[in-house]
């Protein structure tokens, strides 16, 4: 192989409306940066896309390993989409360890790149490959494209001052050069960042860019691709776009909650993965008055922003499941004394320490329940990356004017994962509402309720003539002194719980997509909502009569969610945990729902989704995800 | 005590003269009668109205136990928390709130056992908070259980063959943990418990007051072989900066070191030699000798054994804020703009 030749052949351009691409190497390989680097390309050109990074858990793992394997999948389409795509069509593979972790999930035909260089006996051995995967005949279902990247991206950079460690780390480039070209893509966003991101480093911004260069160029003069590929932009509503994780989404939304209502945002957290990027993108935004705190442990954490809630101000706290477990206490000292607290909960593979890296929806139920005594708290959870923006604005927007805890549903994949978003314009937000408490009649009743919304007046340090006494212990209805009459504790219990219930008002009604009655309903709730939204979409157009609805309010649920149930034959409800959401269903509505249960750390794919909906409907037989029904006791 | 000028936040200079009446609750007291937390609340209701402040910028946070009831009964802003939490409120609502001046009511369970790791961090932070630990070495709420600070062996309910564990000492454990104000009192010399609250507010930083309290009830005495009268001036020493340590009915006999140990002297005709107490020097290595001591082998000091200036945590958060905000206050459309955007028309 050479790249010599400065002869262009002109390629069949082959017009495709969606590709998925996943970039997999050790995790010192910088995929996550080419896989990047590839969606801002593709989201400037105007495609609609989707994004899922796959972290290892471990932060070193041994150089060439299978722990060590990083990857980064992209979804791009010249129409609408809502998930990074079930199986890659093109899987680039930087040594023997991404290819063997992730060769399973390419599609049967697919576009198998990899670094033929980095074949060899020692990271054949790491991979626990017996005999070299490219030799025995093994990948005959897939269009194999070996390339030298390791070789030619040192012929690129010969005379490049950097030492041989250094020039390796730059194949990442080689290799997004070369991705870039395949899909006729332009340098140049990579090129502007590369600038920036190197401007202090001359000699690695250019040793970068040489190759990327040269993997462009090497895909403009090889023989190797018969075809170059095109995804046409998408047509997406007019606006100003960017790209948003959910992370990001949920940080901003809270910024924007305090520039909304006014109040100054204080925000304590203890480091969890994956909760970590919220504090870290807060702890930056200190010209919004915002006040980050990295408490000594998850309990410190919410303490403090209770205190801050006290106070007056917004008060948060983040976390992921085991840090929720931690703050279950101090959760129900807000629901007390009831104060308006937001806790966000970027959920992860349980139980324990489960997969802190892996995504799941397995909190619900340690959500809704996980305290001691009767202990209701508002539970909302945001559907997409960009939904986090707006759901952040809603939990305090209800927290404040119901003085509640609001626990914001998050999970890693739509906090890792990002999607284009169309910029809202600031001045289209809602404003938040909220007061301190107003002159009583005679003495100041701290438990006086709202007879609306019966939140309890907000009676904040320095507003004299409210100086009052809370705490944890069971109160009198009014004055909020300690009370252990039995009637008193009975009525308080049911009004703490009536006042979440009557959050129901002022919340949105569930949308159903679809027919408005059928054969099925798909119901969802939080991160799923792209696969669960695609599935039944493909199912309508196979002319099945199959609806949708996502939940974003989960306590209280919307007003006529009953109502919606009720219209369809069959209830549907994919869940990536054992069964949580249909638990409830079942139990508030007594809707025979059946659940669709996947516990693997991973999200739906469409496809797994479609299977169960076709089972539902009577036109498959059962159907099992791939790699189960297993035996519990083992193996599967 | 006569309020002395000070720029300490939140203090109004026109406010009407406050009395201890104005800091008296509603609410019905109840520990037991006799109980040492009598004579705390009320030394502390005493000393509220010198500091000048109006209620409404008052907070007293407290846990879980006897000591932790104390908010219900002081007509400022009170929360009564959770067990061992006390803490993790307060520097939420300092750090909030820097304006607000933040009392911590905590136990010797409340805040080293169960809140151990807060007073900790509370303290190496140097939160602006004035922390009152009531020491009473024992659980009294749960009726009867040792504590963190029971002595070795005690005999409790829950060790009825006695404890095989070595107590802490609460206040070692502050200078560990970079407390820039530590100081020890006790519930029953009343002009130096209301002394050394006042002393504790006037600090800025987190300041850490053990109060020795006695609960007649379940660990009656535990202190009253050196804080009886009778026998206080011979077997406790006062702490004074700047003074020599001399203790006894006519303070006749003093303390001096022998390298790092520390020598009582009988009859100390003059002070040459004395050890002379300095709170304020940056090393805590004396204060730690002087923490060592304890009866019966020393007199047991009682005073301020360190007081050192350091930017509090909340100042410091503050700071940050506030130079942002100056170099420009954030616009949320900006926010929303940054990073890579594209244009779709
Ligand atoms: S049990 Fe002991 S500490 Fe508690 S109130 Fe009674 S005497 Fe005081």
């Amino acid at each position: 192989m050479t790249t010599e030749s400065p002869a262009r052949t002109e390629r069949a351009v082959e017009s495709l409306e969606r590709v998925t691409i996943r970039f997999a190497g050790d995790s010192g390989d910088g995929m996550q940066l080419t896989g990047t680097q590839f969606t801002k390309t593709s989201a400037v050109f105007g495609n609609d896309l989707a994004t899922f990074p796959d972290i290892p858990a471990e932060i070193r793992a041994p150089t060439g390993s299978l722990p060590g394997v990083s990857g980064f999948q992209l979804s791009f389409a010249s129409t609408d989409i809502r998930t990074p795509g079930d199986s890659p069509d093109v899987l680039v593979a930087m040594n023997p360890a991404a290819l063997k972790v992730n060769i399973g999930d390419l599609r049967p035909g697919g576009l198998l790149i990899v670094d033929e260089d980095e074949f060899n006996p020692t990271n054949l051995k790491k991979a626990a490959y017996a005999v070299n995967p490219l030799e025995d005949g093994s990948l005959a279902g897939f269009q194999v494209v070996r390339i030298n990247i390791t070789r030619q991206n040192e012929l690129a950079l010969e005379g490049s001052p950097l030492n041989a460690k250094d020039k390796f780390r730059s194949r990442n480039f080689y290799a997004l050069g070369l991705i870039l070209w395949l899909y006729g893509r332009s340098m140049d966003t990579t090129v502007k960042w590369a600038n920036e991101q190197f401007r202090r480093r001359p000699d690695v911004l250019e040793a970068n860019l040489n190759a990327l260069r040269a993997g462009y160029n090497f895909g403009e003069t090889t023989e190797l691709f018969h075809h170059r590929y095109e995804v046409a932009p998408a047509t997406v509503a007019p606006g100003l776009y960017r790209h948003v994780s959910g992370n990001e989404a949920t940080a901003m939304g809270f910024v924007a909650a305090s520039v909304l209502s006014g109040l100054p945002l204080f925000y304590g957290s203890y480091p969890i993965t994956p909760a970590s990027d919220i504090l870290h993108e807060l702890s930056k935004m200190k010209n919004f008055g915002i006040k980050t705190f990295q408490a000594e442990d998850e309990i410190a954490a919410i303490g403090s922003a209770i205190g801050a809630a006290y106070g007056g101000h917004l008060g948060l706290t983040g976390t992921s499941g085991p840090g929720l477990a931690l703050k279950s206490e101090a959760l129900n000292l807000a629901v007390m004394t009831e104060l308006p607290l937001v806790v966000v909960d970027v959920q992860r593979a349980g139980p324990s320490t489960g997969m802190p890296t892996k995504t799941e929806q397995s909190d619900l139920l340690q959500a809704m329940y996980g305290r001691n005594g009767d202990s209701s708290v508002c539970i909302i959870a945001p559907a997409t990356p960009a939904d986090c923006f707006f759901m952040a604005i809603e939990a305090f927007r209800i927290a404040l004017k119901y003085m509640v805890p609001v626990i914001f549903l998050s999970d890693g994949y739509i906090g890792n994962g990002s999607e284009p978003w169309r910029i809202p314009d600031v001045d289209d937000l809602p404003r938040i509402e909220h007061s301190y408490a107003a002159k009583q009649e005679g003495e100041f009743n701290p438990y006086k309720r709202d007879p609306m919304t019966l939140a309890r007046p907000w009676a904040v340090p320095g507003q004299a003539g409210f100086e009052h006494r809370i705490g944890g212990i069971e109160k009198s209805g009014q004055s909020g002194d300690i009370s252990y009459d039995p009637q008193n504790h009975h009525t308080m219990t049911l009004a703490r719980a009536e006042r979440v219930a009557r959050i129901v008002q002022d919340i949105p009604p569930l949308e159903v997509l679809g027919p408005k009655s059928g054969d099925l309903l798909v119901l969802g709730w939080g991160g799923t909502h792209g696969a669960l939204t695609s599935a039944a979409e493909n199912a309508r157009k196979q002319g099945k009569s199959v609806a949708s609805a996502h939940l974003r309010y989960l306590n209280p649920f919307p007003a006529n969610l009953g109502e919606v149930l009720s219209n369809y034959k069959k209830v549907l409800i994919p869940e990536l945990n054992t069964g949580q959401l249909s638990m409830l269903i079942r139990a508030k509505f007594l809707v025979d729902a059946a659940g669709f249960n996947k516990i693997a750390g991973q999200p739906f794919k469409i496809t797994e989704v479609e299977g169960k909906i076709d089972e539902m409907l009577g036109l498959t037989g059962p159907y099992n995800l791939k790699f189960g029904p297993a035996s519990v006791l083992g193996g599967g | 005590m006569t309020a002395p000028a000070t720029n300490r936040p939140g203090i109004v200079e026109d406010l009407p003269v406050l009395t201890r009446k104005d800091f008296v609750s509603d609410q019905e007291v109840r520990w037991c009668p006799g109980c040492g937390d009598y004579s705390i609340l009320a030394q502390m209701q005493k000393m509220l109205p010198a500091l000048r402040i109006p209620r409404e910028n008052i907070v007293f946070i407290s846990g879980i136990g006897c000591s932790s009831r104390f908010p219900y009964y002081v007509e400022t802003f009170g929360f009564h928390s959770i067990h061992g939490r006390a803490l993790t409120l307060a520097t939420g609502l300092k750090t909030a709130r820097p304006e607000l001046t933040v009392f911590v009511v905590t136990g010797d369970g409340d805040g080293l056992s169960i809140g151990g790791n807060h007073l900790l961090h509370a303290m190496r932070r140097n939160v602006d908070l004035n922390v009152i630990l009531f020491n009473n070495r024992i659980y009294g709420l749960t009726k009867g259980q040792f504590s963190p600070t029971s002595e070795f062996g005690k005999v409790t309910k829950s060790s009825p063959y006695g404890t095989t564990e070595t107590p802490l000492n609460p206040l070692r454990i502050a200078l560990a943990a970079g407390a820039t104000f530590a100081a020890r009192t006790i519930d029953r010399d009343t002009k130096h418990l209301e002394d050394t609250l006042y002393q504790a507010t006037q600090h800025k930083g987190t300041s850490f007051v053990e109060v020795y309290q006695n609960c007649n009830i379940f660990n009656d005495g535990a202190f009253s072989a050196f804080t009886d009268k009778e026998v206080r001036q011979e077997r406790m020493v006062y702490l004074e900066d700047g003074a020599p340590l001399r203790f006894g009915n006519d303070r006749e006999h003093g303390i001096r070191l022998n390298g790092f140990t520390p020598e009582v002297v009988q009859n100390a005709s003059d002070d040459d030699g004395l050890f002379v107490h300095d709170a304020g020097v940056a090393n805590p290595m004396l204060a730690n000798i002087l923490v060592g001591m304890d009866y019966p082998a020393y007199p047991v000091p009682v005073g301020i054994f360190r007081k050192v200036q350091a930017p509090s945590f909340d100042e410091l958060v503050a700071h940050q804020v506030d130079d942002a905000m100056a170099k420009g206050k954030g616009d949320l459309g900006e926010l929303l703009r940054s990073g890579e955007t594209w244009e779709v028309s």
